[in-house]
């Protein structure tokens, strides 16, 4: 059976493009990096977006890479219902593409912020969720600085109607409330999916919780449910 | 030419984090009399056209487009002539 392809894309600034690689590769993926000058893709199954710092997080996070030549191929992969996942910055891209709602702003404190944190998985219901248990209590890192997650009230009703958020902050208890909220996201909203629930965006690390010398391996379900996923497809 | 000075701003309804910090920072210097502050983006533009209408659309097209993000931001801008 042929592999899984992964396209990574790398923008100037990306810091996490190594670890999305690596991650899909050492489960027997394959994957290829995507130059954010390049104008096509590599044939995926599924786009990573990386965590980092695109063109310097000039203007706004995400503001100037959704413009670059990459992400217009990537706009059209989505519309047609291929698989993205957008990690931290990648999160804040998709949302500044439109591929996702709302926006990532500045954290309620000001701080950058490097840590694991728990998150509840609020929905299965998506490719990149299949295999992890509703309400499931799973420690992801975070790391950045502009992460809290805004919407007005009438898109964050639509998400909560919709079953469009797919991770929530919270302790380890699996207790969602302001104590569990590191940044000051609303809803403590951690990742969303969109109304196709083909594209998802989350501030935590998966990358950084899926191989067995870091402490916590509870990212390796989520490549694990993109992989079930695709599979039964190909 | 038209240089455009815009200004981008959250929305009031958007929280400003920095805005609390820094009325915080003015109250223990004995600004008493502050109530809020907004930070807001300043950019000035430089347009080559002597069409004031086309600058304007010019200006208003970029702000939607880049400059904001109007989930969050709005924008307002001032042209001026310039030789």
């Amino acid at each position: 059976m042929s592999k899984i392809r992964f396209n990574v894309l790398t923008f100037p600034g990306s810091n996490c493009d190594h670890d999305s690689y690596w991650i899909p590769t050492i489960r027997g993926n394959n994957a290829e990096f995507i130059w954010h000058k390049d104008s096509y893709l590599k044939d995926p199954d599924v786009i990573i977006i990386p965590g980092g710092f695109s063109y310097g997080d000039y203007l706004r996070c995400g503001a100037i890479a959704k413009f670059s030549p990459i992400m217009q191929e990537v706009i059209k992969f989505a519309n047609k219902g291929g698989l993205v996942i957008g990690i931290c910055n990648g999160f804040q891209i998709l949302t500044e593409s439109g591929l996702l709602p709302g926006a990532l702003m500045m954290n309620k404190h000001l701080q950058f912020i490097c840590k694991h944190q728990y998150i509840s998985v609020e929905s299965t219901d998506t490719p990149f969720t299949n295999l992890y248990e509703k309400k499931q209590v799973i420690d992801i890192p975070i790391a950045h600085k502009e992460g809290s997650y805004y919407i007005d009230n009438e898109g964050l009703k639509s998400l909560q109607d919709n079953d469009q958020i797919v991770f929530r902050y919270c302790n380890e208890h699996g207790q969602i409330d302001l104590e569990a909220n590191p940044n000051g996201a609303i809803d403590n909203i951690a990742g969303i999916v969109n109304q196709k629930r083909n594209v998802l965006g989350m501030m935590p690390h998966p990358e950084r919780a899926s191989e067995s010398i870091v402490s916590s391996q509870d990212g390796k379900t989520l490549f694990a449910s993109i992989e079930k996923w695709v599979k039964e497809r190909l | 030419m038209f240089k455009a000075k815009i200004f981008v701003s959250l929305k009031q309804s958007v929280l400003d984090p920095q805005g609390q910090v820094i009325t915080n920072a003015l109250h223990s210097q004995g600004f008493d009399s502050v109530v809020e502050t907004r930070v807001s983006k300043y950019f000035e533009l430089l347009i080559n056209t002597m069409d004031i209408e086309k600058a304007e659309e010019e200006v208003k097209n970029i702000c939607d487009k880049v400059l904001a993000n109007p989930n969050t931001e709005s924008w307002k801008y001032e042209l001026e002539g310039v030789k």
